[in-house]
């Protein structure tokens, strides 16, 4: 008798919380794959198409899958390598070569507006809306939304399309790290 | 009304060598003007200005010169009347030495001040929303040496209850002296400017906090404040202990709260301001005249004749060290500002600012070399924040910048306690400063990453949206083509039955028939057949016949 009191209750408690998992697990699904979100968030958002994927999240969601390396991304550079390794845990690779170099000095696309003839070719290229113009009419590169991703450049029929790089103000001006201690390494 | 000895105490702090005599032992006087005045567009915490003025223009003392529409700004005005000669970028007071957008002003030597309007600045019509009016458009920021616009700072302010006032004149840091002249020679015109920020505020009470380094200062204002007989208001003789005059630690001495880490300092209900910046108050509302000079102290070993000027914003570095006799030693290091906070300046030809209250020469001097930290500890017994500069120290260094904001990164005034006992000498305080600017540049680089996200998403929903609409409207298309022809069809069909033309075609039909069934009578051809082909005739005959028998 006491056996059986013993293994009712034992399956009655493993019976309810089934229940009460069973309904967690319907009523509080994750949409989607939350790594994915996460590595986007690391990725710089340049949208640039470098990683041989088709902007940020699709690189992101390879990532999350496992199908592709954290290392091919050269606008992040290895600041993104060093920030997915510590998300993901994986091999810290360095930057792959093939995709590109990792630029220090952030490039804005700039449009000779000289030589602009309006086709509107580049609007069409551009990832984050950063061109204004319409056909026929001079366009022009909206310089705080431009990421530098330089897809603007191979449609241009004219090639007059420049990267130049960004000019540092007095605004996002940085310190410089004091001079290491005499001969030591940070530790 | 009396000093009060009884005050509050803030963690940490330094007993520092005061060295403030002597630049006091000559008379506040009135700078000259310098051949060619340079004005930075732009003087305050905030948006940018835009120059309202042209390269050839000539201005009055006290027009307009540059302003902003946003919110936390503060206009730039004439010093003195002359001509615009260039709008050009100069080198200015920051720590990169780069250089910033500046009007550079000719005087003509005439000093004629510009009129306002009646209405601009009226002494009799008192309502604190005229005043806040008129603070901003006098260009009034902060002159303790943050430069944030007192206007944006009243207004917000304004929006919690203020029980407490606290003018803060414990001008804390070695060689500055230029709050104590002005209290020494002004206090009136100081009392007054506190008279107006009551008027905004209506505080419950006021306390003027002095150290207690500035007998004579105290004693001046003293005599304003019981002559003006304002209302609860009181001085405050504080202990001299750097940094005193820090808003949070001034807050802690005068009334025994802390600010929270998070919060401003109008969230507990108190209200700070400098004394610097009650006399500019003054001025806009009493005289009519817009900040456009203040009280510069030149200062340090490096000059022969230290003391205290009044200098029209906009005078070069050089003339000030002209005034005062010139550089007394070879290799002058010029600082704007104090020793513990201050600015080193690249060059002379740099320009004064509404935020410079002291140029101080120091004989140039090696730095000790930086040594091993000992974790012994003084930093963080002196520190008035209440943090772990050895703490923050390594995390800085390592770019553990994360771990470092843990600590309290940004509760950090930069003070320079920590480095001034380091036994180290570790320049403690730049670590910071590097690891304050990296978390921002992040920051920064989150801030348009998220917008690029969001622009790009936006992008691909329109795009998707687009071709959802095209193929909508092909497909509405489609159907309508559909549906026409269909129509059509209906059409048709409904004239063909209407009409009785269907037995005439079938007659039509049959004569073809008939005449054919004639024609196949007489074969040719048929003499001298062979067997062979007659029977092949024969054959083809029955074929033929055979299908006309099916066919009818």
């Amino acid at each position: 008798m006491l056996v059986l009191i013993a293994v009712l209750t034992l399956s009655f408690i493993a019976g309810s919380f089934g229940l009460i998992l069973g309904y967690a697990a319907i009523r509080f699904r994750v949409e989607g794959n939350p790594i994915v979100d996460q590595v986007d968030a690391i990725l710089p958002q340049t949208q640039c198409g470098q990683c041989g994927f088709a902007g940020c999240r699709p690189y992101a969601e390879a990532i999350a899958n496992g199908e592709a390396p954290i290392n091919q991304c050269p606008p992040g550079g290895d600041a993104t390598i060093v920030a997915l390794d510590d998300l993901l845990d994986v091999e810290v690779l360095s930057l792959n070569a093939e995709h590109g170099e990792h630029n220090e000095v952030p490039l804005v696309a700039f449009i000779d507006e000289m030589n602009c003839i309006g086709c509107t070719l580049c609007i069409q290229a551009c990832p984050v809306d950063a061109i204004l113009g319409s056909a026929k009419h001079m366009h022009t590169i909206i310089a705080d939304e431009c990421t530098g991703c330089e897809l603007c450049l191979p449609p241009c029929p004219v090639d007059c399309i420049d990267m130049i790089p960004v000019k540092q103000t007095l605004a996002d001006w940085k310190w410089s790290p004091p001079e290491t201690l005499s001969g030591q390494t940070s530790s | 009304m009396s000093t009060n000895p009884s005050v509050f105490r803030f963690h940490g702090g330094l007993h520092l060598d005061g060295r403030k005599t002597e630049s006091l032992t000559r008379p506040l006087q009135h700078a000259s003007l310098p051949s060619e005045l340079i004005i930075r567009v732009s003087q305050h915490i905030g948006e940018p200005n835009i120059a309202a003025v042209k390269v050839g223009d000539y201005v009055s003392r006290g027009q307009l010169l540059a302003e902003s529409s946003e919110l936390v700004s503060a206009p730039v005005h004439a010093p003195t009347s002359g001509t615009i000669s260039a709008i050009e970028e100069r080198p200015v007071a920051h720590p990169s030495g780069k250089s910033a957008l500046c009007f550079i002003l000719i005087p003509d030597g005439k000093d004629t001040r510009y009129e306002y309007d009646q209405g601009w600045c009226n002494t009799h019509d008192l309502q604190p929303s005229d005043l806040l009016r008129l603070i901003r458009a006098a260009g009034i920021v902060g002159l303790g040496g943050a430069t944030f616009p007192t206007e944006a700072k009243l207004t917000r302010a304004n929006q919690q209850k203020i029980n407490t006032l606290i003018i803060n004149g414990a001008e804390c840091e070695p060689y500055i002296t230029c709050d104590d002249i002005l209290m020494q020679t002004h206090a009136a015109e100081v009392i007054r400017g506190v008279q107006l920020l009551q008027t905004i505020l209506q505080p419950q009470q006021t306390l003027i906090g002095i150290e207690d380094n500035k007998p004579l200062a105290i004693k001046a204002m003293q005599q304003a404040l019981q002559q003006s007989a304002l209302p609860h208001t009181s001085i405050k003789s504080i202990p001299t202990l750097y940094p005193s005059g820090g808003e949070k630690q001034l807050i802690k001495l005068l009334t025994g709260h802390e600010v929270h880490s998070t919060q401003l300092s109008f969230e507990i209900g108190v209200f700070c301001q400098n004394v610097g910046t009650c006399f500019a108050i003054t001025e806009a509302v009493d005289h009519c005249q817009p900040l456009t000079s203040r009280i510069v102290t030149v200062t340090g070993p490096g000059v022969k004749n230290p003391g205290n000027w009044v200098t029209r914003l906009g005078t070069p570095v050089s003339h000030l060290i002209e005034l005062a006799g010139g550089y007394s030693v070879q290799q002058p290091k010029l600082v704007m500002g104090g020793p513990m906070m201050g600015l080193n300046l690249s060059s002379d030809q740099i320009p004064v600012v509404k935020a410079t209250n002291t140029i101080l020469v120091l004989d140039h001097l090696d730095q000790p070399t930086a040594q091993e930290c000992v974790r012994c500890g003084q930093c963080a017994e002196v520190c008035p924040a209440q943090l772990l500069p050895q703490q923050l120290y390594w995390y800085s260094k390592t770019r553990q910048f994360e771990l470092a904001e843990q600590y309290h990164l940004f509760d950090c005034i930069e003070c320079g306690c920590c480095a001034a006992v380091c036994p180290s000498h570790i320049p403690l305080v730049q670590h910071y400063r590097f690891a304050k600017s990296e978390i921002w540049e992040q920051r920064r680089k989150t801030y348009n990453a998220d917008r690029s996200r969001k622009r790009h998403e936006f992008r691909e929903a329109r795009l998707l949206k687009q071709k959802q609409q095209d193929e909508e409207k092909r497909r509405l298309k489609r159907e309508a083509l559909a549906a026409k022809a269909a129509e059509q069809q209906k059409a048709q069909a409904a004239d063909s039955s209407a009409t009785p033309t269907i037995d005439a075609v079938q007659a039509a039909l049959d004569r073809v028939k008939a005449r054919k069934k004639a024609q196949l009578v007489e074969p040719k051809n048929t003499s001298n057949l062979t067997p062979d082909q007659q029977r092949q005739i024969d054959e083809a005959n029955s074929r033929r016949k055979n299908i006309n028998q099916d066919k009818s």
